[in-house]
């Protein structure tokens, strides 16, 4: 996702000078070709994210349109407030991106794992939040993202949910419908929906249906296809590697009910409220807090049962 | 660079109706800061009358100097210069801190022509200059960014990090000013967390230092209006200024930057600003 990010951000900054690339100081080899080949559009910032953000959102409201580029919670909970007072509150064309969504840098421990970025970005009044869940995916929503004006967030994942290319199914703002199905609806966000599809298909070998949605666009939040899911399926089931407090669980929750349409049954597949305290690769990780493909199933199965997800 | 907006006015007496503003404005709004908005008085008369190009039938004409207050508690001075400037109109200033208002406590530009970035929490000015500079640097545009911090602000880690960044990048197009009135929120900078040796801090960060007596318009003058490129590098003026400036007893008492001028309080207040302007009038 990251090397799609950057192939196609350097698209969009050779047709368009006003493209600026700030980075944290950190992706080394990823970034070296873009440096290179657009040195007026690129700006290593140093280790200094608050102000990397503060000078983003000026450059921004002087015209360009910028990005910041960093580890997991370096372009957001640590500048938080950049984003919030400077980018957000000034409308600023600035787009924050997370490389390291979830547990994609596992072994590195708490400090480096985006747990709690979706919930905490969503908040943010005017921030649009993206999350891509394949790298082709991920090209399609940088250039859909690049046409939107103000605050954007922009979450890459080490994983990947391994589809085919679907262009025309991928619209910034509408969620993709990855499977139909009437027993079950599973909520998805990121590339977590390869966990999701694993766990479908089991479902379906015990004869029972799941719908797919994949929301790869939490903000603005794409109710219908809730909505009618809540109508249609027995019950729903979100998916996200990132804390159930507010992220994808939060937002799918409201929506249903702000929307007037209670899901049957809900529960929520993500990280339990807590720090992880072990590291290990992101499958690893998935597993140990409860959220591959086995414990969606049997999430799925005790939710349809009536019992608690 | 000719400015729509004719740069020669009397700046004392800009700063003094900024500082009569002031007053009748936290007055009326039962709000904190005076003590703030007096200290930089001076400061936002010299820039406001006689260094910031300007255009208030065109507040975002493109080639204007950009100026961010930092110190966002002390918006009602810009408030007061902008409507000063013809910006809004005066009797406008009247509804700040009111129910409803677009002036808020600190400074916001939404619905308020004039006004650059919206700041209250400290430590953002400064950055959002930066990119500005570094955006005029790219489009090699003539005009120059302003901020004003206040001293308790550069406890904030982030001015650090601009500072930084401004001075490897040489911008040259930017001028900062620090609002030196050596107190703080509860207690004297020196008490709370010491910025000494200040100077010789924004020396070794790589700028250039000028300090100025902060109420001496001639100096501010000469310190501030520096033309874009003029240094090679950022410039940073230390104005060492009186919190409370103006009224005798609101000089130099930490009280006196969130206590609200009621009763003989804003009556003494109004009466010294006028005697010290009759003084200087005639």
């Amino acid at each position: 996702m990251r090397d799609a990010f950057i192939a196609e951000l350097s698209a969009l900054a050779e047709q368009d000078p006003s493209v600026v690339l700030i980075t944290g100081d950190l992706g080394f080899g990823v970034l070296t070709d873009f440096a290179a080949r657009f040195p007026d559009q690129f700006v290593n910032a140093g280790v200094a994210e608050q102000n990397m953000t503060g000078l983003a959102c000026g450059l921004a409201l002087e015209g360009h349109k910028v990005y910041t580029y960093s580890i997991g919670n370096f372009t957001t909970l640590r500048c938080l407030e950049q984003l919030r007072n400077d980018v957000c509150y000034h409308e600023a064309n600035v787009t924050a991106v997370a490389v390291g969504g979830g547990f994609s840098y596992g072994q590195l421990g708490m400090s480096h794992f985006a747990t709690e970025d979706l919930a905490i970005l969503r908040a943010l009044p005017g921030m649009t939040v993206i999350a891509p869940s394949d790298a082709w995916e991920t090209r399609l929503l940088t250039r859909q993202m690049a046409a939107l004006p103000g605050g954007k967030y922009l979450r890459l994942d080490k994983g990947a949910a391994g589809l085919p290319e679907t262009p025309e199914d991928v619209t910034l703002g509408k969620i993709r419908q990855i499977r139909g199905g009437g027993d079950i609806t599973l909520v998805t966000i990121g590339a977590i929906l390869f966990e999701a599809l694993a766990a479908a298909d089991a479902l379906a070998a015990r004869g029972i249906a799941a719908r797919i949605l994949s929301v790869h666009t939490l903000k603005p939040l794409d109710a219908a296809p809730l909505l009618a899911a809540a109508r249609e399926t027995g019950a729903m089931l979100t998916v996200e590697e990132h804390s159930v407090v507010g992220g994808l669980a939060g937002a799918v929750a409201e929506a249903c009910l702000l929307g007037g349409v209670a899901p049957k049954r809900f529960g929520a597949i993500g990280l339990a409220d807590c720090y992880p305290t072990i590291v290990g690769d992101q499958n690893y990780l998935r597993t140990a807090y409860g959220m591959d493909a086995a414990a969606i199933e049997r999430a799925a199965l005790a939710l349809m049962q009536g019992k608690e997800a | 660079m000719t400015a729509p907006l004719a740069n020669a006015i009397d700046t004392r007496r800009l700063a003094h109706a900024i500082r009569r503003h002031a007053v009748e404005m936290t007055h009326l709004g039962k709000s904190s800061h005076v003590g703030s908005v007096l200290s930089l008085a001076d400061i936002l008369g010299v820039l406001y009358g006689r260094v910031l190009a300007l255009d208030p039938t065109a507040p975002k004409w493109p080639e204007r100097d950009r100026f961010i207050l930092s110190k966002g508690h002390a918006g009602a001075g810009v408030y007061a210069a902008l409507a000063e400037r013809g910006f809004m109109p005066v009797e406008q200033l009247r509804t700040h801190y009111q129910n409803g208002s677009k002036l808020s406590g600190h400074v916001s530009h939404k619905g308020v022509p004039g006004v650059e970035f919206s700041t209250g929490s400290l430590g953002h000015g400064l950055s959002v200059g930066a990119g500005m500079a570094l955006a005029a640097k790219r489009q090699s545009k003539p005009f120059r960014v302003f901020v004003v911090l206040s001293d308790g602000e550069c406890d904030e880690g982030s001015n650090w990090e601009a500072i930084l960044f401004a001075a490897h990048h040489r911008l040259d197009n930017l001028v900062v000013a620090v609002d030196y009135n050596k107190i703080q929120s509860l207690a004297p900078v020196s008490e709370t967390l010491a910025l000494e040796p200040f100077a010789d801090k924004w020396r070794a960060f790589g700028w250039h230092v000028a300090e100025v007596d902060g109420h001496d318009h001639d100096a501010l003058l000469a310190a501030l209006d520096v033309p874009s490129g003029a240094r090679g590098k950022p410039s940073m003026v230390i104005c060492h200024t009186v919190k409370g400036k103006g009224v005798s007893f609101m000089e130099n008492q930490v009280l006196w930057h969130y206590r609200t001028p009621q009763g003989d309080e804003y009556r003494t207040a109004c009466a010294e600003l006028d005697a010290a302007k009759g003084q200087a009038d005639a």
